[in-house]
């Protein structure tokens, strides 16, 4: 809530990376030297079930906790989050702070209803479209990094963590340590490394994705 | 598997807690658990997962694995756990374990047990809704049912809070006046999945060992009472004696967690903590109920309205004259829980001597989190 904070909701499907995403957002911004905190929210942990994360950023300690509901940055990972209402906050601007930031992974833009596109500019949303799952697909061979193009987006709108320490963050979460989760992230955490001889192309590449997706965010400008 | 052996030194506890030099790192409530074990020298750790716990104690197996617990195994179900916790710790050795929400249900009847064998257990237990339709997220219900068990217990508001708590709880439980099991409270995901900034000592120190020639209670010795309860329990004699025995001790286990307050007050610096304690209103709650008061506060502050903060950081022993005191000649006492039933606010009434001023609201529960507003909202109507 305090003007040098910023926080993020990341609503997407089971699989997409979402709570990986914050992780490593968070820990960037901690390397950045500033505060953060981070939390998931699922159900039944599984592939495309809804799951939102929720990172918060400040030059100050950070108490507040849980889900945000009053976000400066909503970030949707997947176009079903609002098409099917695969999501925990419907509809999916809800609680945007005005002249905040919305971030979409669509090839195209959605067919928002007018109540929607009311909304979003009484607002003065900051809307935009990125197709991060193609970006991932052409890049990274795999749409495990979508995220990373997720990212990469949010870095060329907002410039909310630093790109060296996003990828030094990164390096901690995928480096040689093994990180402990639950079975089905650590199942992707192999699927995305046996993609990848050695880390570091691991990380090569997922850094391709993140400065990709930055030249491909597409802003719109009005919901007339 | 063949046993490993780790080169961490021993130092007092003093030293661990207070004097060694900590090293920052951004982890979760689960990884904080890992890390408070890691320095905790436990030589026996048994798990049955649940969500939020799952994570925690997996992390506790691969100590196992790595050395740093000499024991490990997965139960068949939290009631059998807790047993064989029981089993390993009147053997005479450190033991943990953790469970939560469905889980700690499920276990329920050893907690009375552990008290009333005077057992050391440090038991973290992580926060979720009991109610059905069936749910995994942070409710706090499941403390209210927990009070009267004769444990110690103590609730976390960050992980910071677990790290310290759960560390500090071995060597609180294992004093031998107080010689009680510890539940270590923290809300499942709010704290277990939340990833923020947590203050760790070196890996290479840990806390001396469990010396069970401390204990009130000699070690197995089936003809002492309680251990005696065991094997010919008095209960089947159904004397003057028998009863008399099983009233006076259970006077005793209330007594010993009385005298853990001198060692809560060493160890975590008070059964409570304030903020603004000299405001009119004051928010009094515990867990990440505090957290979202904290932000409330910063937020009131800017509007000009000064609001203070009680974080109880002991339930069992309660804080009831720290309670007592602070609330006088307040104007409103706000209880912001996440529950239905309001636990914490009856507890708080019960010792507040105007207590028409204890407010138990907000209160959230099902899993959502309590947005600064609503508390915003709840101290307006009292100013």
């Amino acid at each position: 809530m305090l003007k040098s904070s910023i926080s993020i909701r990341m609503s997407g499907l089971g699989g997409q990376g979402v709570v990986t995403a914050a992780h490593i957002i968070g820990g960037a911004a901690v390397m950045d030297g500033k505060f953060s905190t981070v939390n998931p929210f699922f159900g039944a942990e599984k592939r495309l079930a809804p799951a939102e994360s929720y990172v918060r950023i400040s030059e100050n300690s950070i108490y507040e906790r849980g889900e945000i509901v009053y976000p400066d940055i909503i970030m949707v990972f997947h176009p079903h989050v609002i098409t099917l209402g695969k999501s925990y906050t419907m509809p999916f601007y809800d609680g945007l702070k005005d002249n905040g930031t919305v971030l979409i992974n669509s090839e195209t833009p959605l067919d928002l209803g007018d109540e929607d596109k009311l909304n979003l500019r009484k607002r003065k949303a900051n809307f935009f479209y990125v197709p991060a799952t193609s970006i991932a697909l052409e890049v990274a061979k795999t749409e495990l990094s979508t995220n990373m193009a997720m990212m990469g987006a949010l870095l060329a709108v907002t410039g909310i963590v630093s790109l060296e320490n996003l990828k030094e963050s990164l390096k901690e979460r995928f480096g040689k340590k093994k990180f402990i989760a639950s079975a089905t992230t650590a199942a992707l955490d192999d699927t995305m490394k046996a993609k990848f001889a050695k880390t570091d192309q691991l990380i090569e590449k997922n850094m391709e994705v993140v400065r990709k997706a930055g030249e491909q965010v597409n802003p719109v400008r009005n919901f007339a | 598997m063949a046993v490993k052996t780790t080169s961490q030194s021993i130092v007092e506890p003093e030293h661990l807690f207070f004097k060694a030099e900590r090293e920052k790192q951004f982890i979760t409530g689960s990884e904080a658990v890992k890390e408070a074990i890691k320095r905790a020298n436990v030589d026996m750790a048994i798990s049955y997962p649940i969500t939020p716990q799952s994570e925690s104690m997996h992390l506790v197996g691969d100590l196992y694995a790595q050395g740093y617990v000499k024991d490990y195994y997965r139960g068949e179900n939290e009631l059998g756990v807790m047993s064989a916790v029981a089993g390993a710790s009147m053997g005479g050795v450190r033991v943990f374990t953790a469970t939560g929400g469905q889980g700690s249900l499920r276990a329920f009847e050893m907690f009375p047990t552990w008290a009333g064998a005077r057992l050391p257990v440090v038991c973290a237990f992580f926060c979720r809704g009991l109610n059905s339709p069936l749910t995994i997220q942070p409710d706090t219900i499941e403390i209210g049912l927990m009070l009267d068990t004769g444990m110690i217990i103590l609730h976390a508001e960050t992980a910071q809070d677990l790290y310290d708590m759960i560390l500090k709880a071995f060597i609180i439980a294992e004093e031998p006046d107080v010689h009680l099991p510890i539940a270590v409270f923290a809300d499942g995901f709010f704290v277990t999945h939340t990833r923020e900034i947590v203050e760790i000592a070196p890996e290479d120190i840990k806390l001396p060992p469990y010396n069970p020639y401390k204990s009130p209670v000699p070690v197995m010795d089936m003809e002492t009472p309680p251990v005696r309860q065991m094997r010919d329990p008095f209960v089947m004699k159904s004397n003057f004696i028998s009863y008399a025995t099983h009233a006076s001790w259970q006077q005793e286990v209330r007594a010993a967690a009385e005298r853990a307050r001198k060692h809560i007050n060493r160890y975590l610096g008070g059964l409570i903590e304030t903020e603004n304690e000299d405001a009119d209103i004051l928010f009094m709650t515990s867990g990440t109920a505090a957290s979202q008061a904290r932000a409330a506060i910063i937020e009131l502050e800017k509007e000009g309205i000064k609001v203070g903060l009680v974080k109880i950081k002991s339930l069992r022993p309660f804080p009831t004259e720290d309670i007592r005191r602070i609330a006088k000649n307040k104007k409103a006492i706000i209880v912001p829980e996440f529950n239905i039933t309001g636990w914490l606010a009856r507890e708080i009434k019960a010792v507040v001597e105007d207590n028409s001023k204890v407010i138990g609201a907000p209160r959230v529960f099902g899993g959502m989190t309590m947005p600064v507003e609503l508390l915003l909202d709840e101290i307006k109507k009292h100013l």
